[in-house]
């Protein structure tokens, strides 16, 4: 049975090897890119109705994400609505015959991660200054700096887990089924992975919301 | 014994012991956010978010098991 923690090579350029899951998020990333250039190209005043769609989106998730910041969301929609919508994007293209979701190998979903991380002390030390934000460590009494700075990199590394652990599962089990069932009894299985691809992409974007949250504000640490 | 063997039954050990805890929390937690809905309609977004987000917080056991389970099997340091 093949490793779910290992990628197959497809080429090198260079001395680095290119896998197949690098691959398929150039394809997720070249479409996303020219789709968004494509919507956005004619933006009027009277919307038509891809630009009503495309509305409906954008404030959906600035509706989201503005409930749980409790602030002016926009600084944080680029960060936060593009991770979404890669998000949703990888994790249904699973579905796509031939293709394997890049969220279901360990690499995509740290990289995902390290943004995450990068971007909560990013947002944090912008609006409470360096020192402010470094203190913000040691609330609300000084003993809790040792866990409030293990739980940065374990808050992390569980992001990371779930999304891969869901996604890798999910596929893993449908590879089972049909190694041992045949050709069309996982569908029901493969709808479930649609619904948990949805799920996962939501969860690890409010997660992200709530992360950034918390580091903006004086509210408690997730 | 043999390596692989061990690490097969710990891995399913691993697995099937370390989900009971998270089983028996999430589904106390829906059943929570259900009565909370039940009693509150209009609060369903704000706990069903929250809800999300716990549950998500009490899986993250169940998949450090998984984690353990996917190296005991396939990136085990001891099997040499």
């Amino acid at each position: 049975m093949a490793s779910p923690l290992a990628s197959a090579v497809l080429f090198h350029v260079g001395p680095v090897a290119i896998t197949r899951p690098v691959v398929t998020t150039w394809a997720i990333m070249a479409v996303l890119t020219l789709g968004a250039w494509l919507v956005t190209r004619r933006l009027t005043l009277h919307p038509d109705r891809r630009q009503v769609v495309l509305e409906l989106i954008v404030t959906g998730i600035m509706g989201q994400v503005e409930e749980v910041i409790r602030k002016d969301p926009r600084p944080f929609l680029s960060v936060l609505g593009t991770l979404f919508i890669f998000l949703v994007a990888a994790n249904l293209s699973g579905v796509l015959p031939g293709v394997e979701a890049p969220t279901g190998t360990l690499e995509t979903p740290a990289a995902l991660a390290l943004i995450v991380f990068a971007s909560v002390h990013f947002f944090g030390v912008r609006a409470r200054g360096p020192l402010g934000y470094l203190a913000s460590f040691a609330k609300p009494k000084l003993i809790m700096l040792p866990l409030n700075i293990v739980s940065e990199v374990t808050r992390t590394f569980s992001l990371m887990v779930r999304l891969f652990g869901n996604v890798m599962s999910g596929e893993f089990i449908i590879a089972l089924i049909v190694a041992f069932a045949g050709l069309f009894v996982p569908i029901p299985l493969m709808a479930l992975e649609i619904l948990v691809g949805l799920v996962q992409a939501y969860i690890f974007t409010i997660l992200a919301t709530v992360f950034i949250g918390a580091a903006v504000d004086t509210a408690e640490r997730g | 014994m043999d390596i692989k063997l061990i690490s097969t039954i710990a891995a399913a050990l691993a697995v099937s012991i370390g989900s009971i805890g998270p089983a028996l929390a999430e589904g106390r937690s829906v059943a929570a956010a259900m009565d909370a809905i039940a009693r509150q309609p209009e609060a369903a977004g704000t706990i069903s978010r929250t809800l999300f987000v716990g549950l998500a917080m009490i899986e993250t056991m169940a998949i450090y098991c998984l984690v353990v389970a996917l190296i005991l099997l396939f990136a085990n340091p001891y099997a040499g």
